[in-house]
């Protein structure tokens, strides 16, 4: 019983805000929506027994996605109101293809609810042993037979970070006030740098 | 309410990605919410494979689901940095007035 009101909680507020992902106003707005839609998936996937992923669907999605969005749409300075200009006039054709998605969806499922297509089973080696818990399990399939899986996943967040830094990195204007010149730091040297003065009492010092 | 199962989990997945097509088309002209909507349509998938991970039994659907995560951050993070240096360069992100290469 408790399992099925969970069901219907999460699932429904999850829906409910990814519809209003893509129709609220203001993009700030929709990101805070999209968070929520995280969460709620997070607690879906808690339902079935995938707490890792859950939790890491919490921290990648909210912890970094999300707020990369809020940075970014609060970054630019841009006329929001103008952006929804071609909203009335795109939602005939959006439905439409939205309710032939929905529909073929749909059909998939009850198709499959029906008994659905054959495929053979799992083959039953990357089952959770007993006693061990999801993380434990993933972590010994992660590390494990798909350990070059992992691997590539690395690579791609490694170029996917290079891309961004390449993409958005500013070279200093040349003499630009707070910049740090490495080569002119290194090439100091003391005597150029320091001066020894003895002031006599009572008498500034001329610099 | 009769009890869960699998299809229910099929039925949010299909839902949500269907709005995440419907995202990118209503909002054509605004390529945060395009990108937001990327990210539902990437959701989708993830409680489609999570979903048959644990009605087979079997924990590689959650491995690939993890994969499917690196790809989503991945993109957000590209697509946020192009939206960025395109912002600088035009003052707009509207996708309509792409057309300086005219493809």
């Amino acid at each position: 019983m408790i399992q099925a009101l969970a069901f219907y909680l999460f699932a429904s507020v999850v829906i409910a805000s990814a519809v209003m992902v893509i129709m609220a106003r203001n993009p700030v707005h929709s990101v805070l929506w999209l968070i929520l839609a995280f969460f709620n998936a997070a607690g879906l996937m808690v339902l079935v027994g995938a707490e890792f992923i859950a939790m890491l669907l919490v921290i990648v999605y909210v912890g970094a996605v999300a707020v990369l969005f809020l940075f970014v749409v609060m970054m630019l300075d841009i006329d929001f109101a103008a952006m929804r200009a071609g909203f009335i006039r795109n939602f005939p054709l959006g439905i439409l293809i939205a309710a032939i998605l929905l529909a073929e969806l749909m059909l998939g499922v009850g198709a499959y609810g029906a008994g659905g297509v054959e495929l053979g089973q799992a083959d039953g080696s990357a089952v959770a042993a007993a006693g061990q818990s999801n993380i434990e399990a993933i972590g010994a399939l992660l590390y494990g037979r798909y350990i070059v899986l992992f691997e590539i996943a690395g690579i791609i967040l490694l170029v996917a970070m290079i891309g961004a830094i390449v993409l958005t990195h500013r070279e200093p204007k040349p003499g630009a006030r707070g910049r740090q010149d490495i080569g002119k730091q290194i090439a100091r040297r003391p005597e150029e740098a320091t001066v020894m003065k003895q002031p006599t009492v009572g008498e500034g010092v001329d610099l | 309410m009769g009890p869960i199962g699998i299809e229910h989990y099929l039925v949010v997945g299909a839902i949500l990605f269907v709005l995440g097509v419907l995202g990118i088309f209503l909002n054509r002209k605004n390529v945060i919410v395009i990108l937001m909507a990327v990210e539902l349509i990437l959701l989708a998938v993830n409680i489609n494979l999570v979903a048959f991970s644990a009605f087979m039994q079997d924990l590689v659907g959650q491995v690939f689901a993890m994969l499917v995560l690196t790809v989503a951050a991945g993109e957000a993070a590209i697509g946020l940095a192009i939206l960025v240096i395109y912002f600088r360069g035009r003052g707009t992100i509207a996708v309509d007035d792409v057309n300086r290469m005219k493809g």
